[in-house]
């Protein structure tokens, strides 16, 4: 991206900034502390695939939360049955009645399988739905809104499904994953890692890919579409294949964020979390893959930090955000340290 | 089953109102301005909440006609305060209007829910709108039918208004070509303004209607909103007649629906449905012709 950060002083460092505060977490933090700095960078992989396609694609995708929703509940459903007694089913199928698994979950015992699915389901879910509505030249607004009508649909299909979901309370209660018990501390600082590998290795492809002929294409495509037509290209291979790319990572996002929390329930997937997933990358700069990760980490702190004294204070405050950033800061925190620069 | 069917059929007519009425400030503001006030659900909410109010003031048989006027006026400024100060600055960006919309949306929620509760609270219909009719085996009651008249009359109304008016005669020369409207003397922006405030003054009186069915909660515009926003998305850029048959649509899709499945299912099946009428029909239903690239 050379035309972004040629002027922009502090943009090198950053990553190698961000790079040092993740080596040094682990020796630094409490278990706790880490087990939640992990949580919000398993939400930075997401919002890295959030500034592929809303900053650099120009698609506004208000239902990241479905494909996180994904990736958490295919490593949920792995982790459910991989604690069960054999021939047993988990304790809420009982509580509504039912007397055997259903056919799609037997598959998630296998580790391999709940992998490949982690992996494939989200980007393929993401990449027919995009291309669905991408191929008759529907979007911009239109395709926020339909995406919105999707993690509605997605959620209120979970709830109404306690039988086979845990419904409004979601998946939880797991012990091990992959044969590591979850409750040793050898277990959580190994998944720190495997998450921070992850984010870097996600960060590294896509600077590499947004600075490719490919990104070149996805910005060319939403600063101009007809102009993209003109040249002899088709937009919608690119945007279908941004937004594929983008729903993997929210997949793999919510696969380690499930892995960390211990839960995923509707409450974390629904069409309030999938806008807010927006206001992380908004507040960090949408243009901005290191800015993404800051702003996922800073909004998450700062959640944790107020809701849990004044839980009403926080929905006001996140109000405001949207309002402040949007208006005032368009291009985040990010912006701001080029706007000093130049 | 034949009862069951014209049952839904009705329930079906009387979503429909509902949907048209949350839809028709969306769709009349997004063919001006390109934009969707995600708040939007937030002006069915304060709609219903000062229909409650008004009857707080006139407990009598006709509070409910006095607070159509109320909610109306109320919603209506708003918007216009929403308009004024926030999407006005914002109007050559789109999603970012969304965005910031929906941080209104997050403050207003939470608004009434720290000065109403957030149990919500019951509006008594009055007693000329609790009875029910009953035609052809089927129970109607008075509510619904209430509803899909007021509906109807501010379909009509709004007609009147878009052709006859010097008004609509504005409104229809921003909508066709904004450039040339605002070239040939016409102030564009006091145009987006009254049709926003017009707008989100239809979406308080159908709070009115949403209050009479049930009680007004914080976010009881959330759960009408999601279908008008796939109403907008389905009519076609700015035709009323085509916001309008798409609402009869979805209204009908989704209460027959719901004979064979459950509500969230149904739910399911109303956005796979946009989708696939998208694939046939792109444009929407009713598509203005224009020879404009970019429209």
């Amino acid at each position: 991206m050379p035309d972004l950060s040629r002027l922009d002083p502090l943009k090198p460092v950053l990553p190698w900034l961000l790079l040092a505060l993740g080596l040094v977490a682990p020796f630094a933090l409490s278990a706790y502390d880490l087990n939640l700095l992990a949580r919000f960078m398993a939400m930075g992989i997401l919002a890295l695939g959030l500034v592929v396609i809303w900053g650099h694609g120009g698609i506004l995708s208000l239902g990241q939360g479905v494909f996180f929703g994904l990736g958490g509940y295919a490593i949920a459903l792995h982790m459910k049955l991989a604690d069960l007694p054999s021939g047993e089913i988990p304790d809420f199928m009982v509580w509504s009645g039912r007397d055997s698994l259903p056919f799609w979950w037997t598959p998630f015992s296998s580790p391999a399988f709940t992998i490949a699915a982690i992996l494939i389901v989200p980007t393929l879910v993401g990449a027919l739905f995009s291309w669905a509505v991408f191929h008759r030249r529907v979007g911009g607004t239109y395709f926020a809104l339909i995406t919105q009508a999707l993690a509605l649909a997605f959620s209120t299909l979970i709830i109404s499904r306690q039988d086979v979901t845990g419904g409004f309370n979601g998946l939880t209660d797991f012990y091990s994953v992959f044969g590591f018990g979850l409750a040793s501390p050898g277990t959580g600082s190994g998944l720190y890692w495997v998450t921070l590998v992850v984010l870097c290795v996600a960060f590294v492809a896509l600077r590499w890919l947004l600075a490719s002929r490919f990104g070149i294409l996805l910005r060319a495509a939403r600063d101009g579409e007809n102009r993209v037509r003109f040249l002899g290209y088709s937009p919608t291979p690119f945007k279908v294949v941004a937004f594929a790319i983008a729903a993997m990572l929210a997949g793999i996002g919510g696969a380690l964020f499930t892995l960390h929390a211990g839960v995923v329930s509707p409450a974390l997937i629904g069409v309030v979390p999938s806008i807010e997933m927006v206001v992380w990358v908004a507040i960090g700069g949408r243009y901005s893959l290191a800015g993404a990760i800051v702003g996922a980490l800073l909004v998450n702190l700062a959640r944790d930090a107020v809701s849990s004294a004044f839980p009403e204070l926080w929905l006001y405050l996140m109000g405001a955000l949207f309002i402040f950033v949007v208006t005032l800061l368009p291009r985040g925190l990010a912006g701001l340290v080029k706007g000093r620069a130049t | 089953m034949d009862a069951l069917f014209l049952n839904q059929l009705f329930n079906g007519a009387s979503l429909a109102s509902l949907y048209l009425l949350a839809a028709l400030g969306l769709a009349l503001s997004f063919g001006l301005m390109r934009v969707i006030n995600m708040a939007h659900g937030e002006m069915l909410m304060l709609g219903g909440y000062l229909a409650w109010m008004t009857l707080l003031v006139v407990p009598g048989a006709l509070g409910i006609i006095l607070a159509i006027p109320v909610a109306f006026i109320g919603a209506a400024a708003m918007g216009g305060l929403i308009q004024s100060t926030l999407i006005r600055r914002l109007s050559a960006r789109p999603l970012d209007t969304l965005l910031a919309t929906w941080g209104v949306s997050l403050i207003l929620q939470q608004g009434a829910r720290d000065l109403f509760g957030a149990v919500g609270v019951e509006v008594r219909a009055p007693e000329w709108l609790t009875g029910s009719f009953v035609a052809f085996g089927v129970t109607l009651p008075s509510a619904r039918l209430f509803i899909i008249l007021i509906a109807a009359l501010v379909l009509g109304g709004l007609a009147l208004l878009l052709l006859k008016t010097r008004i609509g005669l504005l409104v229809r020369a921003v909508n066709q070509d904004r450039m040339m409207a605002s070239a040939s003397g016409i102030d564009v922006k006091r145009v987006d303004f009254t049709i926003f405030c017009l707008g989100s003054g239809v979406a308080g009186l159908a709070g009115v209607m949403l209050a009479l069915l049930g009680p007004v909660t914080p976010n009881v515009g959330q759960s009408y909103i999601i279908p008008a926003f796939l109403v907008v998305v389905m009519g076609g850029l700015g035709s009323i007649v085509g916001t309008t048959a798409s609402a009869i649509i979805l209204g009908l899709f989704a209460a027959l629906a719901q004979i064979f499945v459950d509500v969230s299912v149904a739910q399911m099946l109303l956005l796979v449905f946009v989708i696939l009428f998208i694939q046939v029909r792109p444009q929407g239903v009713i598509a203005v012709k224009t020879r404009q690239l970019d429209a």
